[in-house]
């Protein structure tokens, strides 16, 4: 859909994603590598395929690397990158410098608090934008550490808004004719993971916190259910609801009990269509889990997974990226692209995100984006 | 409200559906001034007003609902019966009204009520169409039902969270939801900047589990590559040390992180423990991983005598990565929040004053903006319905009567 469009990616790991997802969108992305930068990390490879890769030195020391990148962005679309809060990146990237050499060119800035205020110079990585966004606070144990997820979320958060504050600012071009710049707080990308919490400190006057392993806040009497269950080979992800959805679930767990011969306790008494899960005391959640408990954990996740969808059921398995990577959901919606890696062994990556038009726009070999590479280097 | 140029304005979109995934989209284009009707009915009004608090004075009622009109604001809000032959002409004409639509009901049923992509671009060739939903809208478990709290254990994200040794954690509500509607404005505008070139519409359909994927796409490959598999490991990184959060005084928590052996150094210089900073085995970060007990020992101990907020400041005035674990009451007072003006407070008719959350980024030149409150149910009916379709006050209230609105 971006076909035509030009994408110069200077970032570093916290920009990575907005490239990826403006190129599998169409967009021709360049990314920018310092001579001998490392580009054989998971997280290098896997967020920036589908774009081309050209080693350029943007060390003021080395003059010749800035001219070849405004040469770059004299006939490009957008600009994204990661500006250190120094005074070399602030004149290399400055939008009122860069727009002297394009003014139709569009310049993302992606960092950790945005380009002003009092702390935009303030060092962060990860763990401290996930902890300044507020989601630190709501991951652990409720009397544990606060957490952040292991594999870097203020990243992938930062760069999805880049993405979209890049093509909003191309909108707004088809109206004024001339790029702007966009600043991205990747702090503030994070506030959009935490839902809804905030709205309870701004009306109720109360701070949600870290709920650990169980769902609390749903029983007048403060019982709480339990969400994560042990099964053979892993957790899976099962919450005793009411209403609706959770009658339909509820009977169909006790009709497979029954089928499995599972003694079902006090759960074969219960009439599912007026279960009130707001009433009920911990002494009765603790006797309506048990049964489950001990069910659950007599299936893999595998099992649970598949009869949990013939049975139309609320709940999921608690997926480690092995049983990602088997899943035959994604298999047979193509989502995985392969593709030959640096050391021409095949690569297999997560492909565009979004079908387009019934189908998912394919990945660019690593050949095509070496003939982009001269293509360019020619015109410029 | 912005007097200026805004970047999506005359766009208009269309939404039907509900809870997050759709409307979050809606209200994200809709802060860069497009006009996004958000179509509701009276007897099924959004999932978000009435099964999701907080509610005005803990009050639960269908306008008191703060969790939908968070993700509503700068929207007009219609009510039509789509299952009433009157209703489903009116949401035709709105679909052929607009340029974008925007639903995340399960698959199928949108076609079912007459408002499939096919059905519609018959009538709105230009059309752009996100269907957005769990699994997508193909597949051998297309139609599950599913919740994005739940679907963010599928997808990981859970399995990720936590000590390596423990069970997995919760993240906040249907984090998986934020990550798809995020994604799918970003497809949105891709579409629509394929049509200001080509006149050409789209239909966009996004799995929000796939979605969801992107945010771990290194692990991802890692395991296709190598067969590693990625574990929860607390808040450790590979490459740090020390990395991890720290009790302070009272209920808060600091956030710091080192990368470099001078970095350790000038962290040692500022927590008055210049003898670790001096000791040769916390010179790498191998020597610093196998100590780190002693090393959280010493943060902890000088953590729980300080407040986090001027803990974080004095780590960064030693040129050390570090911040406060911002609880989300914070998050209104953090300085660098409010000096960019994070939260925008609009007057809603029932909740009164309420802030909303403004765009992680700033456009220089056409910046976005919080312009209403999230609205009651039904509440544009009129000037959506005669203004922006053009019915007669007769027509209207000829449909209106016939239960078109109810």
């Amino acid at each position: 859909m971006l076909q035509g469009c030009v994408v110069l990616d200077c970032t570093g790991r916290m920009g990575w994603l907005a490239g990826r997802l403006l190129a599998d969108l169409g967009a021709e992305v360049t990314k920018f590598e310092a001579p001998g930068g490392d580009v054989s990390s998971a997280d290098w490879q896997a967020l920036n395929v589908n774009k081309k890769l050209v080693r350029l030195d943007l060390d003021p020391a080395a003059a010749g690397g800035r001219r070849a990148l405004d040469k770059f962005a004299a006939n490009a679309d957008i600009l994204i990158a990661t500006p250190q809060a120094d005074a070399v990146d602030a004149d290399l990237y400055d939008f009122a410098r860069l727009s002297t050499v394009n003014k139709r060119l569009i310049v993302v800035a992606i960092t950790p608090f945005g380009l002003f205020g009092p702390k935009a110079s303030w060092k962060a990585t990860d763990i401290e934008i996930m902890a300044a966004g507020g989601a630190m606070a709501l991951a652990g144990e409720p009397d544990g550490a606060p957490l952040r997820v292991s594999a870097s979320q203020s990243y992938a958060w930062a760069g999805s808004q880049a993405a979209v504050g890049a093509l909003m600012a191309l909108a707004a071009r088809w109206r004024t004719g001339r790029g702007q710049q966009v600043d991205v707080s990747a702090q503030a990308a994070v506030i959009t993971a935490l839902s809804h919490a905030p709205t309870f400190v701004d009306i109720l006057g109360t701070t949600p916190m870290r709920a650990g392993t169980y769902m609390t806040g749903r029983s007048v009497t403060g019982a709480k259910y339990r969400v994560f269950w042990p099964c053979r080979d892993g957790f899976i992800n099962f919450i005793l609801y009411g209403g609706a959805a959770g009658r339909r679930t509820n009977e169909q767990l006790v009709a497979w009990m029954r089928e499995r011969g599972f003694d079902l306790g006090p759960l074969g008494d219960i009439d599912w269509a007026r279960f009130d899960p707001t009433r009920a005391t911990q002494t009765e959640v603790d006797a309506m889990e048990s049964p489950v408990g001990r069910f659950i954990g007599s299936l893999t996740k595998r099992e649970f997974l598949e009869g949990a969808h013939k049975r139309e059921m609320l709940g999921y398995p608690v997926s480690n990226t092995a049983d990602i990577a088997t899943d035959p959901q994604l298999e047979a919606r193509g989502f995985w692209q392969d593709l030959p890696g640096p050391d021409g062994r095949t690569q297999r990556h997560c492909g565009c995100f979004v079908i387009v038009d019934g189908e998912r726009p394919p990945l660019a070999l690593p050949s095509q984006q070496t003939e982009g590479i001269r293509r360019q280097a020619s015109e410029t | 409200m912005n007097a200026g140029l805004l970047a999506l304005e005359g766009l208009k979109i269309v939404e039907f559906g509900g809870y997050a995934a759709g409307p979050h989209v809606g209200k994200m284009l809709a802060n860069f001034g497009a006009t996004v009707v958000h179509v509701e009915s009276m007897s099924r009004p959004d999932g978000f007003r009435m099964q999701y608090p907080p509610y005005k004075d803990d009050n639960p009622g269908i306008n008191s609902g703060g969790c939908f009109t968070y993700f509503n604001d700068s929207k007009y809000g219609v009510t039509i019966d789509v299952k009433n032959p009157e209703g489903r002409k009116l949401a035709r004409q709105l679909s052929d009204w607009c340029d974008i639509v925007i639903e995340n009901m399960r698959p199928g049923v949108i076609d079912r009520l007459g408002l499939g992509f096919e059905e519609l671009r018959m009538s709105n060739p230009g059309l752009i169409m996100l269907s957005t939903c769990n699994m997508g809208q193909t597949g051998p478990r297309a139609d599950t039902p599913g919740f994005g709290s739940q679907l963010s254990a599928l997808a990981g994200f859970c399995g990720l969270t936590g000590a390596k040794d423990g069970p997995p954690m919760l993240l906040y509500g249907p984090y998986i939801d934020y990550v798809a509607s995020t994604l799918g404005a970003a497809a949105v505008l891709a579409a629509l900047e394929r049509r200001h070139r080509t006149g050409k519409g789209a239909y966009l359909d996004v799995s929000q589990y796939e979605c969801g994927l992107l945010f771990i796409a290194g692990p991802l490959l890692e395991y296709h590559t190598s067969g590693k598999i990625a574990e929860r490991v607390e808040n450790d990184d590979p490459d740090a040390a020390p990395h991890g959060a720290y009790a302070c005084l009272g209920e808060g928590w600091i956030a710091l992180s080192c990368w470099s052996e001078d970095e350790f150094f000038r962290l040692c210089g500022a927590i008055d423990r210049a003898d670790l900073g001096r000791d040769p085995e916390l010179a790498t970060l191998a020597g610093r991983k196998n100590a780190a007990a002693r090393i959280n020992e010493a943060l902890s101990a000088w953590a729980r005598g300080r407040e986090a907020h001027a803990a974080a400041q004095r780590l960064q005035a030693a040129g050390v990565h570090a911040h406060a674990v911002n609880s989300v009451a914070d998050l209104f007072s953090d300085p660098q929040l409010v000096a960019r003006r994070q939260w925008s407070r609009r007057r809603h008719p029932v909740i009164g004053d309420q802030a909303y959350c403004s765009p992680a980024f700033v456009l220089s030149e056409t910046p976005g903006d919080v312009t209403a409150a999230g609205p009651i149910l039904g509440a544009d009916n009129e000037r959506v319905f005669q203004d922006f379709l053009g019915l007669s006050q007769d027509d209207y209230n000829a449909a209106r009567a016939k239960g078109a609105m109810d």
